[in-house]
């Protein structure tokens, strides 16, 4: 247990220390609102699917969830390459608590930088309508930042530098945000799109983010939370599993 | 208290470790010599459960590090040949760090850092994040982290790299100091034959993942008809200088080195 703490509380310590990183962080969210969620704000409304902002907002939480999550766990590789790697696998700490520790970590950070946003989301006109669900909303984002920590530190464990980032940003980050449903209704899609939709875990999250937030839905909550708990899990085990055969 | 039979590693066709016995006695001091890319690391990394052999015997300190991974791990120290901080962390809190990991019941764990820093001089620096550290500062605390958990075992993967003649002499004194006083075991690598002279009660020289020879300074010496370990070491490994291609890590630390102004 003290093990698991004090890896996450480096994770914490890093994360607030690196000011700068922060504020980087936040621009990306930031874009997407502004030039997004006003821009396409207008047609969105004329074709009769209401406030965009509103729309945007669930989207763009899960999106810096699952950027700010992928990237603390593909942090492993920056351990890997300065060193620090080998001090934890030394330690006399089974590899899968070490896991779990920098998951965990790694998830909290995902966790404040998706508060952040939220705040930010507020401030540009985004109003929660459904506050005795709440509750539900932190879940769906714990699960979010739990999910895709665990899914970067298992693509870490294979990739020894950072030679292959550009390939998991491409092939597998933005393919996650794009399909899910953060930018656009999963209604009425061709067949194709409406299948990738459905096969991304972010689809879930985003629409648990949505109905438990403003009351709109389209898998219903209960089917979320289930699907995203059992992805959860099935990362975590294969994030665990991956990083005990790491060999330096 | 290290004992090794007949060990090998293979990565595909090449083969670093090539069945190579050795045994360390508790309480010694043992050095072990080689040219760049003889297996001196990758020997150290097997013996630490970093790696795990393709085939031999390893026993330290009656358990096996590739079966017994935490067991083991309790029994030993290491400084790594490459830095291994959290730079972003603090000294103090890199302690911590270890201590915790090691199981170190707090209140001995305060104790210890305190004295551990002091004896390395870095008391005073203890709450600065350790990327203001010097090269020589960092070793200091990485081998201060080492000892924390009261190792039976020390491992120093060429400590001085890097380090200016001051520190160096510094640090071989506190690590023999600690091998007198605690008895503690220190398994070695370095390329300066004058430190393994000074230090080491027992030598080995391993070349093209062969164990060349072993004994002391004196009888390698001997057994070469040298006047100095490093004409010995030279007559049986030769005067190649040998090729090791930079990795994409080394091509990444250069990299970062660019970047922050070359600290290290």
């Amino acid at each position: 247990m003290s093990a698991i703490y004090i890896l996450w509380l480096r994770q914490v310590k890093r994360y607030v220390r690196s000011r700068p990183r922060i504020i980087a962080s936040l621009g990306q969210p930031l874009l997407f609102l502004l030039a997004l969620g006003f821009g396409f704000g207008p047609i969105f409304q004329r074709a009769g699917q209401g406030n965009y902002i509103q729309f945007l907002a669930p989207g763009v939480i899960g999106m810096t969830i699952l950027f700010t999550a992928i990237f603390s766990g593909i942090e492993l590789i920056w351990d890997r390459q300065f060193g620090f790697l080998k001090e934890t696998l030394v330690a006399p700490v089974p590899r899968i608590v070490i896991m779990l520790g920098r998951t965990l970590g790694g998830a909290t950070v995902a966790m404040i930088q998706g508060c952040i946003v939220i705040l930010i989301c507020f401030a540009a006109g985004f109003r929660v309508t459904n506050f005795s669900s709440l509750p539900y909303a932190v879940l769906v984002m714990i699960l979010i930042a739990v999910m895709f920590t665990a899914l970067g530190t298992a693509v870490a464990s294979v990739l020894s530098d950072f030679q292959g980032f550009q390939f998991v940003m491409n092939f597998l980050v933005m393919p996650i945000f794009f399909l899910s449903g953060a930018l656009f209704p999963l209604t009425n899609l061709p067949k194709l799109l409406e299948i990738a939709a459905n096969i991304d875990p972010l689809s879930y999250g985003v629409d648990g983010l949505r109905s438990s937030l403003i009351g709109l839905q389209h898998f219903g909550l209960a089917l979320d939370m289930f699907v995203l708990s059992v992805i959860a899990a099935v990362l975590l085990a294969l994030g665990g599993y991956l990083f005990s055969r790491i060999q330096l | 208290m290290i004992r090794v039979t007949n060990l090998i590693k293979k990565y595909g066709d090449f083969t670093a470790v090539n069945d190579i016995s050795f045994e360390v006695a508790a309480g010694e001091i043992f050095a072990f010599l080689g040219p760049n890319g003889a297996g001196k690391t990758t020997t150290i990394k097997i013996l630490t459960t970093l790696l795990k052999p393709t085939s031999g015997q390893v026993e330290l300190d009656g358990l096996n590090p590739a079966v017994q991974h935490n067991e083991a791990r309790k029994r030993f120290g290491i400084v790594f040949q490459d830095p291994s901080l959290d730079d972003e962390l603090t000294a103090y809190e890199n302690m911590d760090f270890h201590g915790v990991l090691y199981k170190v019941p707090a209140k001995i764990r305060a104790e210890r850092i305190e004295r551990l820093l002091t004896l390395f001089e870095l008391w005073d620096r203890r709450n600065d994040p350790v990327k203001q550290f010097s090269g020589g500062m960092k070793r200091r605390l990485e081998i201060a982290r080492g000892l924390l958990h009261t190792p039976r075992i020390v491992f120093l993967d060429e400590p001085t790299l890097g380090l200016d003649p001051q520190t160096r002499n510094q640090l071989w004194s506190h690590v023999q100091k600690l091998n007198q006083e605690e008895g503690v075991t220190v398994f070695m690598t370095t390329h300066y034959m004058e430190e393994a002279e000074r230090v080491a009660q027992r030598i080995a020289i391993i070349d093209h993942g062969k164990i060349v020879a072993q004994g002391s300074a004196e009888q390698l010496k001997m057994q070469t008809g040298a006047t100095t370990l490093e004409q010995a070491f030279l007559s049986l490994t030769g005067s190649t200088i040998r090729q090791e291609d930079a990795n994409s890590l080394d091509q990444m630390r250069n990299m970062a080195r660019m970047f922050r102004g070359n600290r290290r």
